[in-house]
């Protein structure tokens, strides 16, 4: 018998508010994107041009084909500006509202400081710091719930990559002591 | 007849205790990452793609053909369950999937939406099981030009027939080649735009920016929309799904419909997409009551359930046969098959025939054993989303970092994966599309070669891309592709022109 009377609920007490101030339009984030890949293009274009992009006696020198890609990278981006630039309607469009870019960053700055710590302490090291940080700080999760999650799903990660599948992560100091 | 033996030789690969345990696993696992909300397809696919480095070919294709088999059954569950399309081919299931659950069908509607993938899928899996060696054979005859404009056909219908805005098609194509020309040019040896970084020697790996671009980006968009999930549970009895196969007959029509639609639109990169749409509104406009969809209509889940899974198989099928992926996924799957030292194209079917048809043979096996383990296992998988996605999140990171990192065993692509998270999240917000990048990212130095080879045995004109009827017959349709937004307008208004006469005159 289907049991479709049940119901899931998975409530987000941190959902962003319905009438959150705008903080940058799509407009003005269509027009920095395109300057910037505008200027990709150039560099790029010029790299290309310095590294050979016309023809020697063997053929197409190394620089000829990502050249004239940097050529078309360049009139779209350029064309992009243009269109943001004419596209009134659109630039009132919201990109990101404050509390949407708060709960971005709030993913968003934990990940950078993950790849920092992964640099220096290894990967499951920050793996176990991010997830335990992450589930108590954003989540609001009881603190022995974020430290046994943590640890055994970087336990799982270690015995499944490190040991089962033999794909070597970066290690630190900790993994060191341990003889791995 | 001879496809039907080799593919008999396929299943003797593949029946293995081992392969149907690998088999397994990967359908689990793809089952969970399509559930997970910042999770799908293409990305589920790259993350795990390390786990199979130390396998034979074989065993890796098929356990990450099961990951993608999983996840396109996984997609559904959410779709139906919570109304939230894990991938955008899920939206038009949600139209009358989510109504039917509110109406207490749930059951139905998931077992609706399984075994319509499963025959879609299974219509585009025959597809490839006797069109795939034609092709390829046939693609055995073609040089560099044939090559060169095969890809250039490709990279111009995304183009032309894409519905973003073109100039961001191009932006994001033209880019995704440059950046597969970084590091040491394959030809003359030289390094172009390293820009002096030994990082860059390697050039960049296509599924690093994979799993940044699809990966990363998902979450901090998961993490910017709403979250709070309201849904309906369901179990699947023998009694439901009996039921709902019982009645499969009626829908014949919308069933092979859609499959020919999927299968169309797979092979050419119109995507799933577009395959799932279009299938729901013909379903609709060939209804005799059109009135109901989008109220809680089965006919409204086979539809775009069918077409959506046809494709993302067809798109197996071009690459296969040629090496040109249909979707961003099979580019993935592409990507796997070249880190196993595999080159995918006409030769794969020479060359590595055990593979490729223990492959064809996974897709049929994937695919049975998928309906039967989700048939069986939804409430175990929709409860997933009980689990809080600040415990999610951070999970899918390290997934995605250690993805990332056992590619190349690089430090550096942890943190270019991490800025292609970045621009993948700009690029989605501001409708710069990402499968064109994907798709450039892993064709480039292909491409490229093939486009160099080209002009040096022509002396560098560019007349040997019309050199013969065949390689001009499909660069001739490239550029009518890549034109056809100009030459369909121009259409349109001729049409227009006749259709005004009339009431004119």
């Amino acid at each position: 018998m289907s049991q479709t009377d049940l119901e899931i609920v998975v409530d987000d007490p941190t959902a962003p508010e319905e009438d959150s101030p705008s903080v940058v339009s799509s407009g003005t984030i269509e027009i920095f994107v395109c300057i910037l890949l505008f200027a990709l293009a150039a560099t790029l274009g010029y790299d290309n041009w310095r590294t050979g992009a016309s023809w020697d006696s063997t053929g197409p020198e190394p620089g000829y084909f990502p050249f004239y890609l940097s050529v078309i990278l360049g009139g779209g981006s350029l064309y992009g500006l243009i269109a943001a630039l004419v596209a009134h309607r659109k630039a009132a469009e919201t990109f990101v509202t404050r509390a949407q870019a708060r709960r971005v960053m709030a993913v968003f700055v934990p990940t950078l400081l993950f790849c920092l710590v992964t640099q220096f302490l290894g990967l499951y090291v920050a793996s176990f710091l991010l997830i335990a940080s992450f589930m108590r700080v954003i989540g609001k999760i009881a603190p022995w719930k974020s430290l046994l999650t943590a640890f055994v799903f970087t336990a799982i990660m270690f015995v499944t990559f490190d040991i089962a599948f033999d794909v070597i992560m970066p290690k630190g100091p900790l993994e060191a002591a341990f003889g791995h | 007849m001879e496809a039907f033996g080799l593919l008999l030789h396929g299943f003797a690969v593949l029946l293995t205790w081992k392969t149907l345990v690998l088999m397994m696993v990967g359908l689990v696992l793809g089952v969970f990452v399509g559930v997970l909300p910042g999770l799908g397809g293409p990305n589920g696919v790259a993350i795990l793609l390390p786990l199979t480095f130390t396998m034979d070919p074989t065993s890796a294709i098929v356990m990450l053909s099961c990951i993608y088999w999983g996840a396109l059954f996984g997609g559904a569950i959410t779709s139906i369950l919570f109304n939230i399309p894990g991938e955008a081919w899920s939206v038009a299931t949600t139209f009358d999937g989510y109504p039917m659950a509110q109406q207490g069908r749930a059951a139905e509607a998931l077992t609706a939406a399984f075994t319509s993938s499963f025959i879609g899928s299974l219509v585009a899996v025959l597809l490839i099981t006797f069109l795939a060696p034609m092709i390829s054979s046939f693609a055995l005859k073609f040089g560099p030009p044939e090559f060169f404009a095969v890809y250039l056909l490709t990279f111009c219908s995304f183009v032309g027939l894409g519905r973003e805005a073109k100039h961001k098609t191009v932006i994001s194509m033209s880019l995704g080649l440059l950046l597969a020309g970084i590091g040491m040019d394959t030809v003359s040896g030289n390094l172009r735009m390293t820009f002096g970084s030994s990082e860059l020697l390697r050039g960049i790996n296509f599924l690093v920016a994979v799993i940044g671009l699809f990966g990363i980006s998902e979450i901090l968009l998961t993490m910017e929309e709403r979250l709070a999930l309201r849904g309906h549970a369901a179990s699947i009895s023998l009694r439901v799904v009996l039921g709902v196969w019982k009645d499969l007959p009626k829908y014949w029509v919308t069933l092979l419909r859609s499959s020919f639609i999927g299968c169309w639109l797979g092979i050419t990169p119109g995507g799933a997409i577009a395959a799932s749409f279009m299938g729901y509104n013909l379903a609709k406009r060939f209804s005799k009551d059109p009135e109901s969809f989008g109220k809680g209509r089965i006919e409204g889940v086979f539809a775009p359930e069918t077409a959506a899974h046809a494709s993302g198989t067809a798109a197996l099928l071009p690459m296969l046969a040629l090496g040109i992926p249909g979707s961003g996924t099979a580019a993935i799957l592409l990507g796997g098959l070249m880190v196993w030292g595999l080159n995918p194209g006409p030769l794969l079917f020479v060359e590595h025939k055990d593979f490729v048809w223990g492959l064809i043979a996974s897709m049929y096996l994937g695919n049975v054993v998928g309906l039967v383990l989700v048939l069986t296992t939804v409430p175990i998988f929709a409860s997933i989303l009980r689990v809080p996605f600040a415990a999610v999140a951070p999970m899918i990171v390290v997934s995605c970092a250690i993805g990332a990192y056992a590619i190349q065993n690089a430090m550096f692509d942890i943190w270019l994966m991490l800025g292609f998270g970045v621009v993948g999240y700009v690029f989605k917000k501001i409708g710069i599309p990402l499968a064109p990048f994907t798709l450039a990212l892993v064709l480039g130095n292909r491409a490229e070669d093939a486009f160099r080879l080209s002009m040096i045995g022509s002396g560098g004109t560019l007349k040997v891309f019309w050199s013969n009827g065949l390689v001009g017959s499909i660069t001739t349709l490239a550029i009518v592709l890549l034109f056809w937004p100009v030459i369909d307008g121009l259409l349109a208004r001729v049409g227009l022109t006749q259709r005004a006469k009339p009431a004119s005159g």
